[in-house]
């Protein structure tokens, strides 16, 4: 294998870092400009947000039925085992939904575009596609941009909610609490500022799910092995982006939402 | 074989809007990073007629097709297409040239997820936004000129590799270009099957006076193009007299090393001199 200088490195690195964010931007302008395929954001839309849901639904009740498990303990030792439904519901709807949903869907649906994209370069699909008079970038990119922002959103509002009645599951059965008391003090906890920060994060990790999985699918090369690295590529990096931005989100909506 | 006739409206290939060539290269370089492609390509191509471009693998002949296209950009020089600039023109001005130019790449390239129908199609629901009968129309009558009219409702995967370059051609055809671009259009093809698309790509050049660029690396492709022509009453090709070869809207450009070593009709390439060419045809 041939050894990289760490300048050549670096400037490969950089120019992806451009690259990407030249696609990104694009396809935001795309959304403002003619032809916009409604059809093609609506079998998206069904592919990424309908094929989803069963990972989803899954993922986000036992993440709050095992949070359920694992705080029990730890509040019964100070003798506040009824207000697990605040920990769990505050956990989920700030974090762990919009979080979880959001890897889980990257998983799935980054790689996913990644592979397909590839697939369409390496064999000419889209130089075809440019030579038939179609703009590859509104066609493929931006419908699979907004159908992911916009299906993140309602699938982790699902997650959440799910994951409220994982952890409900948990109280009633395992934990013989009062369903209607769980209820109530995982609906009463959520404030404004709980609900926002849950709704924002999953709009971010939406678009960074779509385009890192369109950039990696469009800038795949090297065959079928090189849309295999694309496809790996896409969902780590997916999942790293998501992870660190939520850090950063998080800090960010505490400030500026004044969290006390 | 025979094929049927691809019924056109008055408008095909009608006008050059002033434009001397269909295809003109001036002075054109282009490197893949240390690889130095194309080392001052200059060659024109006439209305009506078909250049057949040859080279060793890794010449640079596919890269012109792409280059004509404006898939790519060349690092200097000039390129015309139909009097159009295509190394100053932005991609999103491209696209109303592209509608004059249709392409056959090597593999096809066929969109998988779509059927035969789709496929050949494409342009024209792109441009009206939805199928209607009378693109159902067309598409028929293109898939009957290639002869797979049969296959409408098949996906790419359920054909053959002649059967999707027809299908491909029928593409490149469907909205009548002024100019095509095949890239390989036989390559890896049985010689029946390629028999088969060198008439139809003969048809399209003497019935419909298209303009193309040729790659191949099948010389008995391009020497059949160069002593045959199509008979539009017989619906087939027939072989010409050995003095009326150069009646046929037909020449050869060489490539070797990233330059054009020959450029010319079929009887000054049976008379050069360069060894090389002489191999290389030999």
């Amino acid at each position: 294998m041939e050894l990289t200088s760490p300048t050549e490195f670096a400037k490969q690195k950089v120019l992806a870092v451009q690259d990407y964010t030249v696609m990104t931007a694009q396809s935001v302008a795309n959304l403002f400009r003619k032809p916009l395929y409604f059809a093609d954001m609506i079998q998206q839309a069904d592919l990424i947000g309908v094929g989803s849901l069963p990972i989803v639904v899954l993922t986000g009740f036992f993440t709050g039925a095992v949070l359920a498990v694992q705080s029990a303990n730890t509040l019964q030792r100070f003798g506040s085992i009824t207000l697990i439904g605040q920990l769990v519901s505050l956990s989920m709807v700030r974090e762990l939904g919009p979080v979880l949903t959001g890897l889980m869907v990257a998983g799935r649906n980054a790689s996913g575009m990644a592979s397909e994209l590839g697939s369409m370069v390496v064999t000419e699909q889209i130089d075809a596609m440019r030579a038939l008079g179609t703009d590859p970038m509104k066609k493929l990119v931006a419908p699979r941009v907004v159908s992911t922002v916009f299906m993140l959103f309602f699938l982790t509002v699902l997650s959440d909610f799910v994951g409220l009645a994982g952890g409900l599951v948990v109280s009633k059965i395992l934990l013989n609490l009062d369903a209607r008391q769980y209820w109530s003090n995982a609906w009463q906890s959520l404030v404004f500022q709980d609900v926002f920060m849950g709704l924002v994060k999953p709009v971010m990790f939406g678009f960074i799910i779509s385009t890192v999985g369109c950039f990696y699918g469009m800038t795949a090369r090297g065959g079928t092995q090189g849309v295999g690295r694309a496809t790996t590529q896409a969902v780590v990096a997916a999942s790293v982006l998501i992870v660190v931005t939520d850090l950063f989100v998080t800090q960010f909506l505490m400030n500026v939402l004044s969290y006390k | 074989m025979s094929a049927p006739t691809l019924p056109l409206d008055s408008a095909s290939n009608a006008g050059h809007d002033g434009a001397a060539y269909a295809i003109e290269f001036q002075d054109v370089h282009l490197a893949f990073e240390e690889n130095q492609v194309l080392r001052g390509i200059s060659f024109c191509l006439p209305f009506g007629e078909t250049k057949a471009l040859f080279g060793v693998a890794g010449s640079g002949k596919s890269t012109i097709l792409k280059l004509a296209l404006g898939l790519i950009k060349p690092d200097s020089g000039r390129i015309l297409v139909l009097g159009n600039d295509v190394t100053q023109t932005r991609e999103e001005d491209l696209f109303t040239l592209r509608a004059k130019v249709g392409i056959v790449f090597q593999e096809s390239a066929l969109f998988d997820s779509l059927a035969v129908r789709e496929n050949v199609a494409y342009r024209l629901i792109e441009e009206h936004g939805v199928e209607t009968p009378d693109i159902e129309r067309r598409v028929r009558e293109v898939l009957q000129f290639v002869e797979l009219e049969q296959t409408i409702d098949k996906f790419p995967s359920e054909l053959s590799g002649g059967m999707r370059r027809r299908v491909a051609i029928a593409r490149a055809i469907i909205t009548q270009p002024e100019v095509i671009l095949y890239d390989s259009p036989t390559g890896g093809l049985d010689p029946i099957t390629s028999n088969t698309i060198i008439e139809l790509i003969m048809k399209q050049r003497d019935v419909y006076k298209t303009s193309s660029l040729l790659v191949t690396h099948r010389l008995q492709d391009a020497f059949a193009m160069a002593t045959h022509q199509f008979d539009p009453q017989t619906n087939q090709m027939r072989s010409l007299p050995r003095g009326q070869y150069c009646d046929v809207p037909m020449s050869f450009l060489i490539l070797r090393d990233g330059k054009v070593i020959f450029d010319g009709d079929v009887r000054q390439l049976a008379h050069t001199t360069d060894e090389y060419i002489r191999e290389y045809i030999s």
